[in-house]
């Protein structure tokens, strides 16, 4: 019996142990959406910094991209939630006016620091001369090609198109159609919904001499000459040239990927999903220019401080992000991940600038522009929009681009009225 | 106190006390999940909440009046009544006919009930997704393949906006007709046989027959199939949130029905208020629809 007695006190005592070493850890949670790269090279990142933080645990939690945003949403009245998270540039006006985030404290993230660090493009997370979420990386558009197709179609795979009369000509010869005239290989992605939103609005309209937003960025300027011109030249690509279409193999990355399209535009994230399918020899190239004008479109994910985090837990988040945002971790996130360093110091060195693969991202990041968004999912259904009043409504350009200004004015009003 | 008071009770009292006791828990249930949260949207439908701030500030009607000038609202009470106009005859015609052969059958009913039954039992969202597919354009979709075989233009399906609609409602039409049946079939098993046999000695036809007995003593049958039915099509969302590109019920909302316009404002752009005071309107309108559709149909009982 005594010895019975021992064996309960000494497992009592053994399990307290544990319990209180347990008990001085302190546990975070992190969450982002569900991308594979993503998902892999954050738990590796977490690995490293509980190695250095021994005290620390962080919990990592991903969902499905198509919930995120609404996953995020609804955990915000519970007030329950992740103490970091990561989020769309183009949402966090939303999360800051509903008071989600907690500004950065000035004593570890001093804004004028920031400034000096990161891209000017991260000033899309400051409001109110505070930020609220900084990014361990930044994405930025360029040409993907299939240089198997190129060599078919008897172009030279180490000659992307340079500018936008090129492309057309490209995409016309790498296009196929079968007798009936069914498309059967895409000169090149044609989805507004995708990445191809951006490259009318940031890239197109400006390299025919407009611009999409006014300096303030409350108003809307493309219904002009150069919107129509813009929006004119790709709906001729789709009317005219018949290059592709925008459901063609169900997206334009399954198209891509199955080497039924020639030529795509898309961001750096893809690299990472494009090297996993065998035998697919693409290469990379920056955008097209035309008029001489080079223009890109760069946005990012940044990682916030929900407002709930308090104490231990907001030291050991201030921690892990000031972690995220290393240098150490944004060129992990660059090899792994494929999006690039959100500081020009990491992202301009001659070993990325000269890379085949990233090398046009990271050029491109030069001379690129972030859209101000304050709700990107309206923002880009109104180009969608667009496109469909021309192709199934056969309204003209010009009035399928003003009613999608005149909608995205709509949008811009009621955010900046509300606020 | 309370055992005094108890003992007082006579047994059918007792009893009666025991059954509330037991149905205390689905009643809480029920005003828990169903009821308050139905008295809720009426009141957030007079607010300007958006699900992310604290407040909710009293707007009055105005969510009611913005709708009113709202052209999307419009377009997909349309669509919603384009569903149930068009599906709900379809189905009730197809099933009846296919319930009324199969209810002829000597052997192998079971096989054809459970054969009718099967896409019912099958998630709507892989449903959904699969006739996705068979829709696409070649070269993946098996549709416009087959049509290709036979030398006919491949058909936009689910990209156009005339076609897109009836392309929504046939996988809907084709997994409800397995409920449908089987209940019609339980309707039939359940006409009296000596009614045929006094039928067949004065000599009446198949039609006669059809028409003079089958068909009204199915009334009550037929009642429930269009009640459950109409609130099914007017509710309908599953199909569309899947079928059409992020959900967005295109192309230009020509397939959007009401509810997807809800949900889309209330958990894509965080409209609450303006959500809630469409679903205050759905309301009505599937009340006053069940309300007439119980007193036509029912008149004669």
């Amino acid at each position: 019996m005594k010895k019975l007695i021992m064996i309960l006190l000494v497992m009592l005592l053994a399990f307290g142990f544990t319990f209180s070493a347990a008990a001085e850890k302190v546990e975070i949670t992190y969450w982002q959406y569900y991308y594979e790269t993503k998902e892999e090279t954050i738990n590796e990142l977490i690995d490293m910094f509980e190695k250095e933080n021994p005290d620390i645990e962080v919990k990592h939690e991903t969902f499905p991209y198509e919930n995120y945003n609404t996953k995020v949403a609804a955990s915000v009245p519970s007030g329950s939630g992740p103490n970091i998270i990561n989020l769309y540039y183009g949402w966090l006006p939303l999360y800051i006016n509903a008071g989600y985030l907690k500004p950065l404290p000035h004593d570890e993230f001093a804004p004028a620091d920031i400034e000096e660090e990161f891209f000017s493009l991260v000033s899309a997370a400051k409001i109110d001369n505070h930020y609220y979420a900084l990014p361990t990386a930044v994405r930025s558009l360029a040409l993907i090609y299939n240089k198997r197709l190129f060599k078919e179609a008897g172009l030279d795979p180490e000659q992307p198109p340079k500018t936008l009369e090129e492309l057309v000509d490209y995409a016309v010869k790498l296009t196929k159609r079968d007798k009936a005239g069914n498309l059967i290989q895409e000169g090149m992605t044609m989805a507004l919904r995708g990445q191809l939103h951006h490259w009318v609005r940031e890239v197109l309209i400006r390299q025919y001499g407009g611009q999409p937003y006014s300096e303030d960025n409350r108003e809307v300027m493309y219904d002009s000459e150069a919107g129509y011109d813009a929006f004119g030249y790709f709906m001729d690509l789709a009317r005219e040239h018949k290059i592709g279409e925008p459901n063609f193999m169900t997206d334009d990355v399954t198209a891509f990927k199955s080497q039924r399209a020639a030529m795509t535009i898309d961001g750096s994230f893809r690299i990472g999903t494009l090297d996993k399918v065998g035998n697919l020899d693409y290469g990379i190239a920056e955008l097209p220019t035309h008029n001489g004008i080079k223009s890109n479109f760069a946005s990012f994910w940044a990682n916030g401080i929900t407002s709930f985090t308090e104490g231990k837990e907001l030291e050991a988040s201030i921690k892990f992000l000031k972690f995220l945002t290393s240098d150490q971790a944004m060129q992990l996130w660059l090899t792994n991940v494929g999006e690039l360093p959100a500081k020009p110091s990491a992202a301009f060195t001659d070993e990325n600038r000269n890379d085949p693969k990233y090398g046009p991202f990271i050029r491109g990041l030069e001379y690129a522009h972030a859209t101000y968004f304050v709700d990107e999912m309206s923002q880009r259904q109104v180009w969608t929009d667009a496109y469909d009043r021309v192709m199934l409504e056969g309204k003209s350009v010009k009035e399928a681009v003003d009613k999608a200004a005149q909608e995205e004015q709509k949008v811009l009003d009621e955010y900046y009225e509300g606020k | 106190m309370f055992k005094k008071l108890f003992s007082k009770l006579t047994i059918k009292q007792k009893q009666a006390l025991w059954g509330y006791l037991f149905l205390i828990v689905p009643m809480i249930f029920y005003l828990g999940v169903r009821f308050y949260p139905t008295l809720n949207s009426f009141y957030i439908s007079l607010t300007d909440w958006d699900i992310v701030s604290k407040n909710k500030n009293f707007i009055g009607i105005s969510n009611y009046i913005e709708l009113f000038h709202d052209e999307v609202f419009w377009k997909t009470l349309g669509n919603t009544f384009e569903y149930i106009i068009y599906g709900l005859p379809l189905n009730l015609f197809l099933s009846f006919v296919i319930a009324y052969n199969i209810n002829k059958l000597r052997y192998g009913l079971t096989i054809y009930r459970t054969l009718y039954f099967i896409p019912y039992l099958t998630s709507l969202v892989a449903v959904s997704w699969v006739w996705r597919w068979l829709y696409q354009p070649i070269p993946l979709g098996i549709f416009n393949n087959f049509l290709a075989q036979f030398g006919i233009a491949q058909q936009p399906f689910l990209e156009s906006t005339s076609q897109a609609l009836p392309s929504i409602l046939a996988p809907t039409i084709w997994v409800q007709i397995g409920f449908q049946v089987i209940i019609f079939l339980a309707g039939l098993k359940g006409v009296p046989k000596y009614l045929y046999e006094a039928a067949d000695i004065d000599g009446a036809s198949n039609m006669q027959k059809l028409f003079r007995i089958t068909i009204p003593l199915l009334r009550p049958t037929i009642v429930f199939l269009v009640v459950t039915g109409s609130i099914r099509y007017l509710r309908i969302f599953t199909q569309v949130y899947n079928m059409t590109y992020q959900g967005e019920g295109g192309p230009l909302n020509s397939t959007k029905p009401l509810v997807l316009y809800i949900y889309n404002s209330a958990f894509r752009r965080f409209e609450m208020g303006y959500a809630s005071a469409m679903t205050v309107i759905l309301f009505v309108i599937i009340l006053v629809i069940t309300l007439f559709q119980l007193k036509v149909l029912n008149k004669h009982d």
